[in-house]
């Protein structure tokens, strides 16, 4: 994190000093990450034609099926864009955390236990009030059951010492042993024989598409949430102090920050945006809450964040990419007759290479100026 | 109802830019004038159980010729499905789509009025007439005749007189098997009680494993079940030295000498039913359900552990099953805690609305829905 404020520095000297060799300085800086990450996704594509050379199948027909399933068409791109929503909204929940120098991993619980607050708040509302408050107040419970969820994970990690990443995985468990017990319980619609759920929203309750496209507006919403948390961990003092207190708690402890209340806040708000994720299910896709909330969404933001390197700005291209890649994995599967965990063996590779070519970061003289001038 | 099989240019052209967007995609012709269905699987495609037993089915009606089987697996019951079916239709040209688990059937409801030409039919669902889309029609058999003739067998294999079951959910489904398995071991001896562990889950290995040790810990010595998977409770409890009743679909290779018998889906037959009709334009049907003697259900053949009078008890209930009119649940009947369910006189044969909604545990059965 030291790194990162002498960079700022550095970049504002040579702001201040001006001229066109702090554009390239900048330009320089900003292409690392953007280059290393295609190097990554290079060599991960790489291994992974000699995985399908290996069982006989041809890499040209796969990266071809790719591209078709995924983004060839219109209807492919938003295939895609479908798939991604959710994804936006559960890799926050990883990335917020992870400024702070937390790897939370609970997503799915907050995901979970959203949905079924967003259901149980629709229940009653739907009587009384119109869709558009009512989805507000639906939100609303979903955001506030995901943010106390994963936030009591934060108020644990830093009040009583436990670890963040195997309470939140744990809590996980529970959370969704809690909605199955309350949709197959209390909020089950007695309807609903075969498969427990609670009452259906009536049509008119629905978040709609994106005019024009059939996406629903769950994928607007997660963006804008991608940028609102760019704008907050960048650009305000909050964002500032969380990132010194995920460098080094105890030293920004001494600098007099919050270090506990950044925390559980930050917490806070990446379960809020998993709630928030759980109640578009229910509100866009399912229409009610029932065990196929746990899809296994939550788990996937895991991959997107840490594959963003936890930039919010970032999550929305790679949320995009593996959309995409789930999307055309069903074509793969259909006229290459390869199982369906192919694509997991890709996303695999390229979670491992990505990881790996993190030490490339700092490795290339054409990125660093810092190096520029040691050796000029 | 005939318009699906009609290759219209506008499908002609959907079809023609799928498969030049295609490309390279080898040995995969898109069967222009011919039928091309597709299969979605919630699980994957050889996992002993649920979804085996529809890819078997598909597997019979690849053989048809004229037909394009395109299949899926693990497509959860989100969103996914959505774009899973409009994809098959859009990429592939099917015209004909089964999506195959229960939790599917609200986006098939989403997805047909998308798709006026395409014909959906779904595995489980309760299709209601007026109310849901032409284009969709549901299907499912009365496998509980199944479960009652693996409880037969169970009556004659167990010394114990104590009977197993790991099960998933309680739901009416599931309940039907429960009690259906334990009144055909009574049908053997009334004195034989059947323990139930709900593990809450259609998939999880680790508690079916542990549901499976607790039930052989307690003496049951013939283990059935109703999960999604059931290879890991025959192999853990023929591993326990308990005899196995399989389900789903013949689980007979993991337990040579333990398996019993098994209740099987015999989907091939009525996926071989639709897609027939659909190649001679005929109506499929919108609500489609048969039992054993309508070729829905099919018992795995008797395994060794099964002695002469068992099968000899076990084929005259079969033979009987396979006639009209043989009920499974008649009266009396009380549940498990005493309450009488069914009334004396009273017979609910396999269509009867009453068992769609059952909520108990007959009487013999130790355990509890809730």
């Amino acid at each position: 994190m030291t790194v990162r404020a002498d960079e700022r520095l550095e970049r504002s000297a040579a702001a201040a000093r001006g001229g066109s060799g702090a554009v390239v300085e900048l330009l320089a800086r900003r292409a690392e990450p953007v280059a290393i990450g295609l190097i990554a996704i290079g060599i991960g594509l790489a291994l992974f034609s000699l995985f399908l050379l290996a069982v006989g199948k041809s890499p040209a027909t796969f990266f071809s099926l790719m591209y078709v399933g995924g983004f060839g068409s219109w209807f492919s791109l938003q295939n895609s864009l479908s798939r991604a929503a959710p994804l936006l909204l559960t890799a926050l929940c990883v990335a917020l955390p992870a400024r702070l120098g937390l790897v939370v991993i609970g997503g799915e619980g907050a995901l979970a236990l959203g949905g079924v607050a967003a259901a149980a708040a629709a229940a009653p509302l739907v009587n009384i009030a119109a869709p558009l408050p009512t989805l507000f107040l639906m939100a609303a419970a979903a955001v506030t059951v995901g943010g106390l969820w994963i936030g009591a994970i934060g108020y644990l990690r830093h009040y009583r010492g436990g670890n963040e990443t195997i309470a939140s995985l744990l809590a996980a468990y529970i959370a969704i042993a809690l909605m199955n017990q309350l949709v197959e319980g209390v909020l089950r619609d007695p309807a609903s024989l075969n498969k427990p759920s609670t009452a259906p929203l009536p049509p008119a309750y629905w978040i709609g598409k994106i005019p024009g496209t059939d996406v629903h507006w769950g994928l607007a919403i997660g963006l804008i949430a991608c940028a609102v948390s760019y704008v907050l961990v960048e650009m305000t003092t909050w964002g500032f102090a969380a990132r010194i207190a995920g460098g080094n708690a105890r030293a920004a402890e001494v600098q007099g920050l919050p270090v506990g209340k950044l925390i559980v806040g930050f917490t806070t708000l990446a379960g809020g945006f998993a709630g928030l994720a759980g109640m578009i299910e229910v509100a866009a896709v399912q229409g009610n809450a029932n065990a196929s909330l746990a899809a296994g969404y939550g788990y996937t933001g895991i991959l997107v964040s840490f594959l963003a390197r936890h930039n919010p700005l970032a999550i929305a291209p790679i949320a995009i990419l593996l959309g995409g890649i789930e999307a055309s994995g069903g074509l793969i599967q259909r006229r290459m007759g390869l199982p369906d965990a192919t694509v997991l063996v890709l996303q695999g590779v390229l979670f491992v290479v990505i990881l790996f070519c993190e030490t490339l970061y700092g490795r290339f003289r054409i990125f660093n100026p810092e190096l520029w001038k040691r050796d000029a | 109802m005939t318009h699906h099989l009609t290759f219209n240019r506008r499908r002609f052209l959907q079809s023609a830019a799928a498969g030049v967007l295609a490309g390279a995609a080898p040995g995969r012709a898109l069967a222009a004038g011919g039928l091309t269905v597709g299969f979605i699987y919630v699980g994957p495609k050889d996992d002993y159980g649920y979804n085996q037993a529809h890819a078997e089915g598909a597997a019979v009606v690849k053989k048809i010729p004229g037909v394009t089987v395109v299949e899926e697996e693990n497509v959860p019951e989100t969103v996914d499905v959505e774009k899973t079916m409009e994809s098959m239709i859009n990429l592939d040209g099917a015209t004909l789509l089964f999506p195959t688990s229960f939790g599917y059937f609200s986006h098939v409801l989403t997805e047909a009025p998308k798709f006026p030409n395409v014909q959906f039919r779904h595995c489980g669902g309760l299709w209601k007439a007026g109310k849901d889309p032409a284009n969709v029609g549901s299907y499912f058999g009365y496998i509980f005749q199944g479960q009652y003739l693996n409880g037969v067998a169970a009556g004659y294999a167990t010394k114990s007189k104590k009977i197993g079951f790991v099960a998933a959910k309680p739901i009416p489904q599931v309940l039907q098997n429960i009690n259906a398995f334990l009144l055909g071991a009574r049908s053997v001896d009334p004195a034989i009680t059947c323990q139930v562990i709900f593990t809450g889950e259609w998939s999880l290995a680790v508690k079916e494993a542990e549901a499976t040790n607790a039930l052989v810990d307690q003496g049951a010595d013939v283990i059935t079940c109703h999960v999604d998977s059931p290879k890991v409770v025959i192999q853990t409890a023929a591993g326990r030295g308990a005899f196995v009743c399989g389900y789903h679909a013949n689980q007979s290779a993991l337990a040579p000498d333990k398996y019993l018998t098994g209740a099987e889906w015999a989907w091939g037959n009525v996926y071989t039913d639709f897609v027939k009709k659909a190649l001679a334009g005929q109506p499929l049907g919108n609500f489609v359900r048969g039992g054993l003697k309508d070729g829905f259900v099919k018992m795995s053949p008797l395994g060794p552990a099964v002695l002469a009078e068992a099968r000899k008890k076990f084929d005259a209930t079969l033979t009987e099953m396979m006639k009209p009119n043989y009920v499974v649940f008649k009266g009396p009947l009380k549940d498990n805690k005493g309450a009488e369910v069914i009334a004396a006189g009273k017979a609910y044969p396999e269509d009867a609305i009453e068992l769609e909604s059952m909520g108990y545990l007959v009487e013999g059965v130790i355990g509890s829905t809730a």
